[in-house]
């Protein structure tokens, strides 16, 4: 029995058990689903071997979704633990697990997957390409990330869930203070997804740089994917500071190593350090892809070409740029000179001004234009104050000094989670609702959309407003729970207030998905919006080759000028066409990295080898393997543009 | 006979180890930790610089631009790491 103690959960609660079997039921419900509506052999061919960049596209959208659930039941109980003081709902223990979790999921298994999302649905259509650079690999990004994230969830219920903070500051996270395997799950898990995350990098730059559709220049491309490409090349620079950080963590947990230690010669803040440096480029990846959407749907729905289209570029190589010399903002208090603090409130500060060009452009997009509040439209709008309140704050935080009073409040919180939420999930929002009916045929219910908008604005306001107030008088983050006499109950219970209403809001997107499956209409045209980029220009559904003719592109706005300048976008005749096959070798290569990381976090060597020579012998039957792809003929590829073009 | 014999290749090769033997002596010569940590780190980028170049073939095709703006860009994150890292762990602590 000794061997099976390892896997038993530190701090079992009814909760925890609870889980067990929920979890437990479900994948017994799903095995015995797919059995009995035989669907095995569809979930194989269609999504489990799939290199359409579509498909993966939406299975990264139901992961995020998922995710967004898992985080989102961590926050409100978090929030219901502190609405009351003294409140004995979590132990101390059961809160430090469910914020590092809320953190880590939602940043990197909710918020990466929906900008991954958006990345591989849109950026191919607009570019007018056929698929990403190497579909095989963009298929095994998405796999690894989604063993990464599975991985980590199973923390919970099998040897407890990582405890030190989203951060895992040694020598919290060291072996010392935090002996069970939770961190290891950490490291290892968050290493498996990153690594899928960092093939993505190299797929879409390449994508974008040789795919584009003859005539599109550089500066001719939609804002989307300008935001998308320089999303990609910060992944590229800060993800490999990742992979080497959780690396040299695993070696000190795992190995006994003196990296993050603080004696035999390591440095325990070398891990703050190094994992911002990683972790600042990081919010841009996910907010310059959200930038992108947002660009999109103000531009459509102001019914005006976006103003400053230059600036826009110009300000994001900055951010890109920038995004690399302000880690040490994150730490300011931890014993530096002044001279080093001052340099980087300066540079953090600088940011501001990239930022707000992009803001101002937004706003002059706006003006003289026939703006329509759609639910998109509605997001971006709300988007551009709450999101300008949190930059705000972040000034004050970028000054040094200052930050002295402000660290490790609350007023810490209450400012990232202003400017996560209004700018990174708004637009995943708006995003969703505005390319929905490209993916699946139908729209969103606008009435419910608009609701749900609402509802999260209000939630959001009464959530987090309070915690500036209340970070200021001294509320520290991280805290499980507080005496009366601190005074911080009222504000707290706000604050629960705001979150229970974003967890309706949360809801009723899930109801809006099923109203909208079953009664809205399928009778919609290709371009249901009167957008003015390239991925509305295909049918919808869009075919697997997505353009029968690549299109001629002339503006940075190539569908908008066919519709009204009479610019023609399909020159010539159909020509076959060459796809890449499907393969089931990512998914496979992917669940033996599933159990290579398992056997990792429970330092099981033996499986670990053999998983490690499996893994190459993935990559060696992929080297050896004689695989050019198949042609779609002349003939099929008639058949589907006239049976698209009938619907 | 000049497109036949790959002389820039051998040149680049000839000199490639030239730079590991003078790299090599640091550890062989009794030397000063500054002046062996500084034939050190000139060897090293310029043994970097001649592996992309020569062997990599960086600078042969037209997209050499976009080779060369990555290459920078990635080098000057790089050197902002290392020495922000230096001046907020060491030099001014």
């Amino acid at each position: 029995m000794d061997f099976f103690d390892r896997f038993a959960v530190p701090h079992p609660s009814f909760a925890i058990y609870a889980s067990m079997a929920a979890i437990g039921l479900t994948i017994i419900a799903v095995i015995a689903g797919l059995t009995y509506f035989k669907k095995w052999g569809y979930l194989w061919r269609e999504w489990l071997t799939t290199v359409d960049h579509k498909r993966i596209g939406i299975m990264y959208l139901l992961s995020a979704l998922l995710m967004l659930f898992r985080g989102g039941v961590d926050a409100i109980m978090m929030r219901a633990q502190l609405a009351v003081p003294d409140n004995t709902l979590l132990d101390a223990q059961h809160y430090n697990e469910i914020f590092t979790t809320h953190g880590i999921v939602m940043i990197l298994f909710m918020a990466m997957p929906f900008i991954m999302f958006f990345m591989n649905f849109v950026v191919p259509l607009q570019i007018g390409a056929r698929d990403v650079a190497f579909p095989r690999l963009n298929a095994l990004s998405f796999w690894l990330f989604f063993m990464g994230a599975m991985l980590f969830n199973i923390s919970f219920v099998v040897g407890g869930s990582p405890d030190a903070g989203w951060t895992s500051y040694f020598p919290l996270a060291g072996t010392e203070f935090s002996a069970s395997v939770g961190n290891n799950y950490y490291m290892i898990a968050i290493q498996i997804a990153g690594i899928g995350t960092l093939m993505t990098g190299i797929n879409f730059i390449t994508t974008i740089l040789k795919m584009r559709a003859p005539g599109m220049t550089l500066m001719k491309m939609p804002m989307f994917t300008w935001s998308a490409l320089i999303a990609n090349v910060i992944i590229v620079f800060a993800f490999p500071v990742l992979a080497v950080l959780l690396a040299m963590g695993t070696l000190d947990r795992q190995f006994g190593t003196n990296f993050f230690a603080m004696d035999n010669g390591g440095m325990d803040m070398l891990w703050a350090n190094i994992f911002w440096v990683w972790g600042h480029p990081e919010v841009y990846i996910l907010i310059l892809p959200a930038f992108g959407i947002y660009s999109e749907v103000i531009s459509t729905f102001a019914r005006r070409n976006l103003y400053g289209y230059t600036s826009m570029v110009g300000s994001m190589v900055i951010i890109s740029l920038l995004s690399f010399l302000v880690w040490a903002h994150h730490f300011f208090t931890m014993g530096q000179g002044a001279f080093t603090n001052s340099i980087f409130s300066i540079t953090t500060m600088a940011i501001a001004v990239p930022t707000g060009v992009k803001i101002f452009n937004w706003l002059l997009t706006l003006r003289k234009g026939k703006i329509v509040f759609t639910t998109p439209m509605l997001y971006s709008m709300l988007f551009i104050p709450l999101f300008t309140l949190g930059g705000v704050t972040g000034v004050m935080l970028a000054m040094s000094a200052a930050d002295y009073q402000y660290h490790n409040t609350m007023f810490l919180v209450a400012h990232f989670h202003n400017v996560i939420i209004p700018g990174v999930v708004y637009a995943m929002l708006a995003g969703l609702h505005y390319y929905w009916p490209k993916m699946f045929g139908f729209m969103l219910n606008e009435r419910i959309g608009k609701w749900t908008a609402w509802l999260l604005s209000i939630g959001f306001v009464l959530a987090f407003m309070p915690m500036y107030i209340s970070g200021l008088d001294g509320q520290a983050r991280r805290m499980y729970t507080y005496s009366e006499s601190a005074g911080f109950g009222p504000m707290n219970m706000v604050s629960f207030v705001g979150a229970a209403i974003m967890a309706i809001g949360f809801v009723l997107i899930v109801y809006n998905i099923y109203y909208s499956t079953r009664y809205e209409s399928r009778d919609i045209s290709n371009d249901p919006w009167d957008a003015r980029t390239l991925e509305w220009a295909t049918h919808t559904p869009v075919p697997e080759y997505n353009f029968a003719i690549l299109p001629d592109v002339r503006t940075n706005e190539a569908y908008w000028d066919a519709k009204k300048n009479g610019h023609v976008l399909f020159k010539g005749e159909f020509e076959k066409i060459h796809m890449p096959n499907n393969s089931g070798i990512p998914f496979i290569m992917s669940c033996i990295f599933f159990v290579w990381g398992f056997s990792f976090i429970f330092s099981l060597w033996i499986p670990v080898i053999l998983t490690t020579i499996g893994i190459f012998a993935c990559m060696a039957l992929r080297s050896f393997e004689q695989d050019h792809g198949r042609y779609i003929s002349v003939k099929e590829i008639e058949e589907t543009e006239t049976n698209l073009r009938g619907a | 006979m000049s497109q036949l014999f790959p002389m820039k290749q051998v040149l680049g090769f000839v000199f490639s180890i030239l730079l590991t033997i003078i790299a090599l002596a640091v550890y062989f010569l009794d030397m000063s930790f500054a002046v062996g940590m500084t034939i050190l780190l000139v060897t090293a980028f310029i043994q970097a610089g001649l592996q992309l170049v020569v062997f990599m073939h960086a600078g042969e095709t037209k997209d050499k631009g976009a080779i060369y703006t990555n290459v920078f860009y990635g080098l000057i994150i790089a050197l902002v790491t290392v020495f922000g890292t230096l001046l907020a762990m060491v030099w001014d602590m």
